[in-house]
């Protein structure tokens, strides 16, 4: 029996127990793999779940002993040993009971967590064990990669080594192929030398023959080589032949010379025409250039605002260019006159230069004008739903007008026939009489519907006209209103005006000028129908330029109302005379001073004097 | 004994509005031996041969006027320049006989004897004849004002050998001497030698004046491409390779105006160089597949009569009775691209068919005509003014010969068969010539005036005239 065994070595059995009951455990699904030590230690009884008295650890005599070596275990493993003390002194063994269960529990509980741990060991080493298979598995699937590799390496190996060899071999056959080229190019040359030399051989033993034959024929003194004619011709032009002179010779050059002389001419005719063509062409176009590109000094005043951009623009730079383009323009006069009868180098190059001169200009002209447009186009786009509603307005007011007009027209004729009828009606009696006769009562029926129809078309058209008219009141309103928004926008806009702004314009110049430019976006929102139309056509170049409607105070009449300039600089508006330039210059700098100090003396009193002119405006 | 001219008359369809002839007449067919029928430079004659017998017609009424008898079968007949004589070869005897038209009776016979004859022509001043001897011995110039006889030695035996310029006072003559090319100008006037000089070329191949006479074309043989262009006093003006180590020039023409050179070649282009650098202006290429949408293609259809007639059609032809059975065609224009039928030439073999040969120019200086001989059966009509391809007519069979109009931009073509084409800017037409079968045009020439056409087959010959309204 184990039990025997299990006495004679006490603590190896606990270790054998343990590892048992861990077999036992853990391993109970693969019991059968352990082999004897399972079937043994399954067949044993825990001590731990019976107590033996056969072969107890304690007995009655030795409990002191017990007691102590328990004590001493229990402080060897860390727990107090106090709590089992054996009473030597009453030789009674006294058994702290709570200190022993609670060590006993301790035990337990440390026991538990034993096997908790030692199963969480065993999966854990379980885990390892197939872990360790699978890597074993996969290395030796490595292992096998490596030596495949390896022979494939070594395969390719013997691959690159034949493929070289059959480079080599190639290599050597590309050079005897190359050699063998050279050689028959070599061949070749050598042939065609050979033949070229034989052919001039034969040829020339050809000729030589062909001499020895004529030799032949001409010693044969060949009979049949005759010319059997009735009676010799007339030469074709009449004349009769010349003997063989030097002067008839140098008459054949000279001929000569003078057909070629003249085909040289003729050549020489037909190009200068073409020259010519294409300089007058040249010119053409630069004329054309340069009255394009030439800014516009002298076109009048009332030039639309893209003009006075252009202007303003080129101001800058105008000085340098005018100079240029006088001497181009100078240059092209003096090429002019030079290619009338020869073509002077010095001309050429001038009209070239200018040309190029011109082309450039013409080049930046046209990018500025692109800038400009995509400037206007975006600028209309802004200002574009009334006037597209203004525009149709006008049409659809001129197509009415027409359409009264013809009414009236189609009414005039209708009452001239039936006067007409009347007339005849009274001047002839009988064939009135005839007539109504003829005319039957249905007829006159008729008349009278029409004419009733007539009446009410009038009456149609004279409600549209109320209509319209009302309309036009309506938009006189709009206007007064739109008029009055200015002006306060004006007033805006001069009170915050500083006498430092400066307008991108040489004010010294021409200060109204300046002025009016600086009035102007708000004009050209506020101008009238027919400027709009007008100025619709200018659109690509310009912004409506500001018309002087009466309603519409200009900024001149303001600071004619601020009294700041006096009358006469407005009525001289127009004209640009260098000394008057001068003496607007002198206002300009004073009104600014005026300006300024109002300002700073209170925002009321402007406002005042504003007011005042909104109201000047709006009654005038 | 006068002949009667029957007529027959072709009417063309009158709903187009084509610039060519309302009506077209066909004159009666006549025989003629080895093609030989020529118009008298003043138009006034028509000179015929049949076997041995040289016919003499007026053009007007057809009437024989003249009849000829010669010593043997003629093989070669030209006019003189002043239409007053008439000159009949016959190589294989070495004769040459001369006819008057004014003095009937008049003869002359230059016999070349034992030394062979190979070519004969007139001098530009028709009183001189120029001889070409067997082996091209020597060309010998009799005169049949004198008694005198010149030769001149070394003449080259190439594909033109001689030229006269335009003007009828030069004669370009290419020589060959120490195998070397030369270049001799005569004054044709007294064959002065004005000119010897020697060429740049490897194997000469022929010269050509410019129509103003005043510069010579000198090209080399096939085998370079090499164009020399001399000044008539003998300075080289300038010289114009397209390529290398490839057959090179195939034909060359001149323009009336002589301001463009038009040089065909085997790379199937033709190069145009301007008169006054010699420069290449443009290179006329002749594709198969035609993508260039400003030219038009005419392609010849042929039909059945009966069928009723298509809305595509350019011009078509209104049979008579005659031709009823023949086979009609007519033209289609077609939408491009257009695939060109192309034989493939055997390039191993000597004188391969590929490349330009054939070029002419109108007389209006405005319109080129060109052929390749890879695509047999089409002409190109270039338009000179922007260099660029006009036309195409597509025809159904070889084209054997083309002309220009002499006075109008019109071009007449034949293809060896029973029709004549015509092409003008307006457009294409084909007519059925109403002579009885077995008649099929080998060549065609125009009447100095440009209102008759002269149609020649096998061994007949037609007129054509054409009517303006």
């Amino acid at each position: 029996m184990g039990d025997s065994w299990t006495t004679a070595t006490v603590e190896p059995s606990i270790d054998n127990h343990e590892i048992s009951s861990i077999s036992r455990l853990i391993m109970s699904p693969s019991r059968h793999f352990n082999g004897p030590s399972t079937t043994h230690s399954s067949t044993m009884q825990l001590p731990k779940s019976s107590y033996n008295m056969l072969s107890a650890f304690c007995t009655e005599d030795n409990i002191p002993q017990c007691v102590l070596y328990i004590n001493q275990e229990m402080d060897s493993l860390g727990f107090s040993s106090a709590c089992i003390e054996a009473s030597s002194l009453e030789k009674s063994v006294g058994l702290n009971t709570v200190a022993a269960l609670n060590i006993m529990y301790e035990l337990l509980q440390m026991h538990h967590r034993t096997q908790r741990r030692l199963e969480e060991q065993e999966t854990e080493q379980l885990k390892n064990s197939s872990a360790l298979e699978h890597l074993q598995s996969n290395n030796s699937r490595l292992k096998d990669q490596l030596e495949l590799c390896k022979r494939e390496k070594s395969g390719l190996h013997e691959v690159e080594r034949q493929l070289q060899l059959k480079i080599k071999t190639l290599q050597n056959c590309l050079k005897t192929e190359k050699d063998e080229v050279q050689k028959l190019q070599s061949v070749i040359a050598s042939r065609a030398s050979q033949y070229s030399h034989d052919a001039k051989r034969k040829e020339r033993e050809s000729t030589k023959l062909k001499e020895r034959l004529n030799q032949l024929l001409v010693d044969k003194k060949d009979k049949k080589l005759a010319i059997d004619v009735l009676n010799y011709l007339g030469r074709a032009d009449g004349k009769r032949s010349q003997w063989k002179t030097g002067k008839l010779e140098a008459r054949h050059e000279g001929e000569m010379y003078k057909s070629l002389l003249g085909d040289y001419e003729a050549r020489q005719r037909a190009l200068m025409l073409e020259n010519s063509e294409l300089k007058k062409v040249l010119q053409q176009m630069k004329k054309d250039m340069v009255s394009i590109l030439s800014p516009s000094p002298r076109k009048p005043r009332s030039g639309s605002r893209a003009d006075r951009v252009e202007d303003s623009l080129e101001l800058a730079g105008s000085d340098r260019e005018e100079e240029v383009g006088d001497c181009s323009r100078e240059g092209l006069d003096h090429s002019c006159d030079h290619t009338r009868d020869q073509t002077c180098e010095h001309a050429r190059e001038q009209l070239t230069n200018s040309i190029r001169q011109q082309w450039r200009r013409l080049k930046s002209h046209m990018e500025r004008l692109d800038s400009q447009a995509s400037l206007v186009t975006q600028r209309q786009h802004c200002a574009g739903n009334e006037l597209v509603s203004r525009q149709i307005h006008e049409e659809e007011m001129e197509r009415m007008r027409m359409e009264v007009q013809q009414c009236r027209d189609f009414i005039q004729t209708q009452q001239q026939l039936l006067q007409q009828q009347l007339s005849s009606a009274y001047c002839d009696e009988d064939t009135a009489a005839l007539l109504n006769d003829c005319y039957s009562l249905e007829e006159r029926e008729r008349l009278k519907e029409e004419w009733r129809l007539f009446g009410e078309q009038r009456k149609n058209f004279e409600r549209e006209r109320k209509s319209f008219t009302e309309a036009a009141i309506r938009l006189g309103h709009e206007k007064k209103a739109f008029e009055e928004e200015r002006a306060s926008w004006l007033k805006n806009q001069f009170l915050n005006m500083t006498p430092f702004v400066d307008r991108k314009r040489h004010t010294t110049l021409e200060t109204p000028r300046a002025l009016s430019i600086s009035s102007e976006p708000d004009m050209r929102i506020a101008s009238t129908p027919a400027a709009l139309t007008k100025s619709r056509t200018y659109a690509a170049f310009s912004t409506p330029k500001a018309a002087l409607v009466p309603g519409i105070p200009s900024t001149a009449d303001l600071y004619r109302t601020l009294c700041l300039i006096p009358d006469s600089s407005s009525s001289s508006r127009g004209s640009s005379k260098p000394g008057s330039g001068q003496e607007y210059s002198t206002f300009h700098n004073r009104e600014d001073t005026t300006v300024r100090s109002k300002h700073r003396h209170g925002g009321g009193d402007g406002c005042s004097i504003f007011s005042l002119g909104s109201e000047e405006n709006s009654l005038t | 004994m006068p002949m009667k001219v029957g007529r027959f008359q072709q009417f063309l369809d009158t709903g187009n509005a084509l610039c060519f002839c309302s009506k077209m007449n066909f004159s009666e067919v006549f025989k003629q031996s080895n093609q030989l029928c020529r118009i008298s430079p003043d138009g006034k004659y028509l000179a015929t041969c049949v076997q041995y017998r040289l016919v003499v017609r007026d053009l007007k009424t057809l009437q024989i006027l003249h009849l000829y008898t010669c010593l043997d079968q003629i093989v070669y007949m030209e006019w003189s320049s002043d239409s007053l004589f008439v000159l009949c070869a016959m190589y294989k005897r070495g004769l040459v006989q001369v006819w008057s038209l004014e003095q009937p009776d008049w003869y002359c016979k230059i016999d070349e004897g034992s030394i062979g004859l190979v070519s004969s022509r007139w001098s530009p001043d028709g009183r001189h004849i120029l001889n070409t001897t067997e082996f091209h011995l020597r060309v010998t110039v009799w005169s049949l004002c004198t008694k005198a006889v010149s030769y001149i030695k070394y003449p080259k035996a190439c594909q033109k050998g001689t030229d006269f310029s335009r003007d009828g006072c030069y004669m370009a003559l290419a020589e060959r001497r120490d195998c070397k090319d030369y270049v001799s100008v005569f004054v044709c006037d007294d064959w002065h030698l004005l000119r010897h000089f020697e060429t740049e070329t490897q194997d000469l191949a022929g010269v050509e004046w410019s129509p103003n006479s005043c510069v010579l074309a000198v090209w080399d043989s096939c085998l370079e491409y090499k164009v020399l262009l001399y000044s008539l006093d003998g300075r080289l003006l300038s010289s114009y390779s397209a390529y290398e180590w490839s057959l090179g020039i195939k034909a060359l023409a001149w323009s009336p105006s002589s301001q463009f050179l038009a040089i065909g070649s085997y790379d199937e282009k033709v190069r145009i160089l301007n008169h006054i650098t010699w420069k290449k202006l443009r290179e006329l290429e002749h594709p198969a597949t035609i993508n260039n949408t400003t030219a038009v293609v005419y392609k010849e259809v042929e039909r059945r009569p009966g069928v009723g007639s298509d809305n595509l059609s350019i011009q078509q032809h209104v049979s008579v009775g005659s031709t009823l059975f023949k086979t009609h065609s007519k033209y289609v224009v077609c939408s491009l691209p257009v695939q060109l039928p192309v034989s493939k030439p055997d390039l191993d073999r000597a004188n391969p068919k590929i490349g330009v040969s054939s070029m002419a120019f109108s007389s209006d200086n405005r319109y080129l005509a060109t052929k390749n001989d890879s695509m047999a059966s089409v002409v190109w009509v270039w338009d000179m003014q922007r260099l660029g391809l006009l036309a195409v007519l597509e025809q159904t069979s070889a084209v054997r010969c083309f002309q220009w109009d002499p006075c109008r931009p019109r071009l007449a073509l034949c293809t060896g068969n029973a029709k004549l084409y015509l092409w003008s800017p307006a457009g294409c037409v084909s007519v059925t010539v109403p002579a009885e079968a077995g008649f099929q045009v080998q060549s065609v020439s125009w009447h100095c005036s440009g209102d008759s056409l002269i149609l020649v087959g096998k061994d007949q010959l037609c007129l054509c005239y054409m009517e303006e309204d």
